[in-house]
């Protein structure tokens, strides 16, 4: 048990920002029961280049960077001792992705870690952190992008069946900067991500894309937010799921807040499920509240659908089998947005990942 | 020698009002190496019978029967016809969005002949087949069908039956939407896949300026449902100078 020193809210589940997630499975995340990890398991496993470095720093020497209400959040703030720091320095331009890891097995204690990835102005990186094992992880990354700096962040959960994973992935992206996410969440068991947007300087540029695939029990959660509370920034989010399996179960949010001083903003949301048997459930609501007039778009769009009867029988015209066609279709389905992952490596496994998914519920 | 063999087919379609019935007992029997025309006006089922033999779950079959070789294709799921040697050119070929032409293909291919075709073989092979028919190389990552112009789906329905090889061979309205420089080519494709493998062919189309390029062994007349005259090529020139007008009257 730990001894709070601060008062934080818990969740009933009545909350707006709380009620698809299913608490009774967080493992005492949110309520503070979860007995807490010792370990540390992100770890950098790419080479250190110049410009680049990794290391933990106490949390008295380093405040968090933004504001947050989310309980789990400010548990992490609350229990975590250090925060591991990737820093790429102004001008630097990494050249190959830098890879972060967690691989824990372990189901008793929660792991609660503060991450803080800062990208120096005119700095170029991407960063992929491949998550497996099978753990409890309550998780907030914050990033800094600088004036200037473009970051791709690829997250992949491809956890084992019975993790449960709270995370916050914040960017701060400043004066024509640019930051792009892939979230690709394949697996555990509850997954919930905050991937959220605040722009600090006018002509940044916010890409936040994504993947999910739940099969029968699992519950993944993706609550987008984009603040745009600075003139002529650009937001684009997409994100693709499908489900099967009996009470497979996502919810894709899509807040997007176009202040009154955010004249120009132009910004796109998007969600398209796919729902491959019955049993399973998509939730999508996609959120546009908007203070001014004087911007060049904004839109959103948002569909669930079953397979397309007619995708199916033109490909079993030519002789491909039904299981083929629709692994074909799935495939063609996510691989707009995997084939954005720039490791072939990666976007094979993932496929294959995927692949077995669907093999496993015969859909 | 195959034979595809159609004996009194009656299929309906559900619509919001009840079964409707679209075919009202069709006969045709089509052989290897013959070319078979099918004519008539719009809405008189055409389509409806080349999807009935393909299979389209959209459609139910209420009577006859559809044997290839003896073997009852009615019974078959829609691979296994494909498998057993049909092959359909669509009127509206499908978008499949992330699949891609090359993907698509090789699959196809992997699982008509039972075996993944051999890798440097099977490149030339498919860049033969799509320079045949004047397919620029960059479709081949292109997603299938998907932002085709209506003639370049066309063509790509035809490159699938010059590189899949079917024993017979529907193609529905491949000539409608195309220029003239485009039907040649497409036609073109046809007569090879004819001579390369004794190809059967069961030519749905409106008008006869195909039958120009294709030339048609029979022609059928199709209306409301049923073949309603059947002759030669010569069925195809009175056609052209008096239209479906005496046909089509109820
Ligand atoms: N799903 C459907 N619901 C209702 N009517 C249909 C449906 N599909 C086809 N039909 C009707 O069946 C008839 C034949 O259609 P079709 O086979 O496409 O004709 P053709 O190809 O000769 O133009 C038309 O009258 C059409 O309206
Ligand atoms: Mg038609």
């Amino acid at each position: 048990m730990s001894v709070l020193t601060t008062n934080i809210l818990v969740p009933h589940g009545r909350e707006e920002d709380w009620r698809f997630t299913p608490l009774n499975r967080l493992k005492g995340l949110h309520d503070g029961s979860a007995a807490v990890a010792e370990h540390r398991s992100l770890s950098m496993d790419s080479e250190v280049t110049p410009g680049v470095s990794f290391e933990r720093i106490s949390r008295e020497l380093l405040l968090s960077l933004s504001l947050t209400d989310d309980a789990v959040m400010n548990r992490v703030r609350e229990l975590s001792s250090d925060v591991a720091v990737l820093k790429i320095a102004a001008n630097t331009e990494v050249s190959s992705p830098i890879h972060l890891s967690r691989k824990t097995f372990d189901l008793n204690a929660a792991e609660f870690s503060r991450v803080l990835i800062h990208v120096g102005s005119n700095a170029r990186a991407t960063v992929i952190l491949a998550n497996t094992g099978d753990t409890l992880l309550a998780e907030e990354i914050e990033f800094k992008v600088e004036s200037g700096a473009h970051l791709t962040f690829v997250t992949l959960q491809e956890w084992d069946a019975k993790t449960v994973h709270v995370g916050k992935h914040h960017a701060i992206v400043d004066k024509d900067a640019m930051f792009k996410s892939i979230t690709v969440t394949i697996g555990g068991s509850v997954v919930r991500l905050l991937p959220t947007v605040e722009f600090t300087g006018p002509g940044a540029d916010a890409q936040l894309i994504g993947v999910y695939f739940a099969t029968a029990g699992q519950f993944f959660e993706h609550r987008i937010f984009v603040d745009h509370c600075v003139p002529n920034a650009k937001s684009r989010v997409n994100f693709k799921g499908a489900l099967s399996g009996d009470k497979a179960h996502t919810v894709w949010i899509g807040d997007v807040f176009i202040r009154a001083n955010a004249e120009g903003t132009d910004t796109y949301e998007l969600n398209r499920n796919l729902l491959l048997t019955d049993g399973a459930r998509a939730d999508s609501v996609p959120n546009l509240e908007i203070e001014t007039g004087e911007i060049v778009g904004a839109g959103h769009a948002s569909t669930t659908g079953r397979f397309d009867d007619e995708q199916l029988f033109y490909l079993m015209s030519r002789g491909i089998a039904i299981e083929d066609a629709r692994r074909l279709v799935v495939r063609g389905f996510f691989s707009e947005i995997i084939s954005e992952i720039s490791n072939t490596e990666i976007q094979d496994r993932l496929m294959q990942r995927i692949d077995n998914e669907l093999s496993k519920v015969g859909a | 020698m195959s034979t595809l063999e159609i004996r009194n087919l009656q299929v309906s379609v559900d619509t919001e009002n009840g079964a409707v019935e679209i075919l009202k007992g069709v006969d045709l029997t089509i052989k290897s190496g013959e070319t078979h025309a099918i004519m008539g006006p719009n809405g008189s089922g055409k389509s409806t019978l080349a999807y009935s033999i393909a299979g389209h779950p959209k459609y139910t079959i209420t009577g006859g029967s559809v044997t290839l070789d003896g073997a009852n294709v009615l019974e078959m799921s829609v691979d296994e016809r494909a498998k057993a040697g049909l092959f359909l050119a669509m009127q509206y070929p499908v978008e499949v969005p992330g699949v891609s032409v090359s993907n698509f293909l090789r699959t196809a291919a992997t699982a008509l002949r039972g075996e993944a075709p051999k890798l440097r073989k099977w490149v030339s092979e498919v860049k033969d087949a799509m320079e045949a028919l004047s397919i620029d190389a960059s479709f081949a990552q292109r997603n299938v069908n998907e932002g085709f112009s209506g003639g370049e789906k066309k063509r790509h329905e035809i490159m699938q039956l010059e590189l899949l090889k079917p024993k017979i061979a529907i193609l529905d309205e491949t000539d409608s939407g195309l220029d003239v420089d485009a039907l040649r080519i497409v036609s073109e494709g046809v007569n090879r896949a004819k001579d390369a493998n004794n190809l059967g062919v069961l030519l749905i189309t409106h008008y006869t300026r195909i039958l120009q390029y294709i030339k048609p062994d029979f022609v059928h007349v199709f209306a409301n449902g049923r073949v309603v005259e059947e002759g030669g090529p010569e069925l195809a020139d009175k056609l052209e100078a008096q239209g479906y007008a005496e046909y089509v009257g109820n």
